[in-house]
């Protein structure tokens, strides 16, 4: 990292640091005066997540201090908690034990040292293609056909998701941006910013505007105020955080606009799933949020298209 | 030692137990409620009721207290401080000549003083290769002494998955905790009938069976 996005990142993380204190302030406010210190589902829920951003946030900073290394290790644990919330909610059998184990022991490492490697050739076709044709044919060698197609595709779809479109996140690191050198970290930080205070401005819209349900048979939390405030409110940021990036204040817009709207279908998607599977959070990994998956539904979704959009017109 | 400490120790045991298996509640059949309950699970390990105390929410945790064998639990003083001060387990004495109390009138004492039950219907784990063995009928004879009590089904799923019989590498899932609907015993249902109904609504938590 360059010392200009050394202290850029350090800026942003002493004002994401103050974003967090007034919240905090809040939080504790509204659980003293409008909760008066008793029980309240959505006072205690909305602390539960605050305490667990505080959490969130020194943890992607210990990362940053390591580096590269770090950024890596960290987003290789969180796609191993993802496939495994996602593996635990879906239908194996017995017979699947050898392809779910090469999953977890070869596919998932081999996929972030091929990021680490920076094999831009290999790491961007290696789930959708190797693995792809090599997990039906050890699933098939186990010789149980029951609902096989099923079992074989829903173990694909969970690589795809929690391996391969969450490395992206730190493949942002490999982007040979002339002009940019040294700061890629910093496109990281755009990404994962963007994303996920899009989820706490609609989160917020919602509570305080939410009328009009978007799909009422998927999430009751969706509304259109939200959906519209959040994404419009995370877009203004993503343009106020041009000096961060490649991209000029338009450009930095509509980078905002395209993550936030592939981050709220991802949302959307994956909700169906959780509905389908009769749950509502992927796991209890990061209080008052749910699972490691219900935190990155919306990065998951959003990293490739992010990725591959930089790398296109700057790359 | 001081109740605190106890408390801690307990409270150690349970993050220990989650970490370890990932372990998350599932509450298909209502949240959870206070008051005198009956959970009854498949048994598998060892840690299983550590896992079904752990999932339960901190504050029914304290007025939930699992039934045990007591010649497993009151061997020597380290067990026998686990099972009293840390889980108030409900000791059992399963040798039936020259028992002094009575297994059903014990847990229907800690039933009547508010307490919540955790009880293994199978009597032993279960190392076969069927998904849950019959049950034994102790749990008709507690229903027919607390006829009020609900009955809750708790299936404790995936330390099967997590490593077949014949593999030798675990795969990392989480372990899930399936919290079914109360049942209660139907007036005028006879034993048979009771245990079998009983046994249905805990296979039906299964996920082989979803």
């Amino acid at each position: 990292m360059s010392p200009s996005a050394q202290q850029q990142t350090l800026d942003l993380f002493i004002a994401i640091g103050l974003v967090l204190v007034v919240a905090t302030i809040a939080g504790a406010l509204l659980k003293r005066y409008v909760a008066h210190g008793q029980p309240h589902g959505v006072i205690d829920n909305l602390n539960a997540r605050i305490k667990a951003w505080w959490v969130m946030v020194a943890v992607i900073g210990l990362a940053f201090l390591f580096g590269r290394a770090g950024v890596m290790l960290l987003f290789f644990f969180a796609s191993f908690a993802a496939l495994r919330e996602f593996i635990t909610l879906t239908y194996t059998r017995r017979a699947d034990h050898d392809a779910l184990a090469t999953s977890f022991y070869l596919i998932l490492p081999l996929q972030y040292v091929l990021v680490w490697i920076d094999w831009y050739g290999l790491y961007s076709i290696f789930i959708p293609v190797y693995a792809f044709l090599l997990l039906p044919i050890a699933g098939v060698l186990a010789g149980d056909t029951t609902r096989f197609l099923e079992r074989t595709a829903k173990v694909q779809w969970g690589l795809m998701i929690c391996v391969y479109c969450l490395s992206h996140v730190p493949a942002l690191l490999n982007l040979r941006i002339p002009g940019y050198e040294g700061r890629n970290v910093l496109l990281i930080v755009f990404l994962v910013l963007v994303v996920q205070s899009s989820d706490v401005f609609q989160y917020i819209w919602g509570k305080l505007f939410g009328r009009h349900h978007i799909a009422p048979a998927i999430s009751p939390s969706k509304t259109v105020e939200g959906l519209a405030g959040g994404v419009l409110s995370a877009t203004i940021l993503g343009a106020v955080l041009w000096w961060i990036t490649p991209f000029n204040v338009w450009q930095a817009a509509l980078m905002a606009l395209a993550i936030n709207v592939m981050g709220f279908f991802g949302g959307l998607v994956m909700s169906a799933i959780k509905r389908d599977r009769g749950v509502k959070d992927w796991g209890d990994l990061i209080e008052g949020h749910g699972g490691m998956l219900d935190r990155l539904d919306s990065v998951v979704f959003a990293a490739p298209v992010f990725f591959h959009l930089t790398r296109y017109w700057w790359g | 030692m001081t109740p605190a400490l106890d408390r801690f120790g307990a409270t150690a045991i349970c993050r220990f137990a989650r970490i370890l298996t990932g372990a998350r509640a599932l509450w298909l059949g209502g949240p959870p409620t206070a008051g005198p309950r009956v959970y009854y699970a498949n048994h598998s390990s060892h840690g299983d009721f550590a896992l079904v105390w752990a999932c339960l929410p901190p504050d029914l945790r304290g007025r939930t207290r699992p039934v045990a064998g007591l010649d497993y639990w009151d061997k020597d003083p380290l067990r026998r401080y686990v099972a009293h001060r840390l889980f108030r387990a409900v000791l059992i004495d399963r040798n039936r000549e020259g028992r002094k109390d009575d297994p059903i009138q014990q847990m229907a004492a800690a039933l009547d003083g508010g307490d919540a039950l955790i009880v293994f219907p199978e009597g032993t784990r279960n190392v076969t290769d069927a998904r849950l063995q019959p049950f034994k009928t102790g749990i008709y004879w507690l229903a027919a002494a607390c006829p009020d009590v609900e009955f809750v089904p708790v299936w404790i799923e995936n330390l099967a998955r997590v490593m077949p019989k014949g593999r030798f590498v675990p795969v990392p899932l989480l372990c899930t905790l399936t919290f079914g609907t109360p049942q209660k015993l139907h007036p005028g249902e006879d034993k048979d009938a009771f245990i079998a109904r009983m046994r249905d609504a805990l296979l039906a938590l299964s996920p082989q069976e979803m």
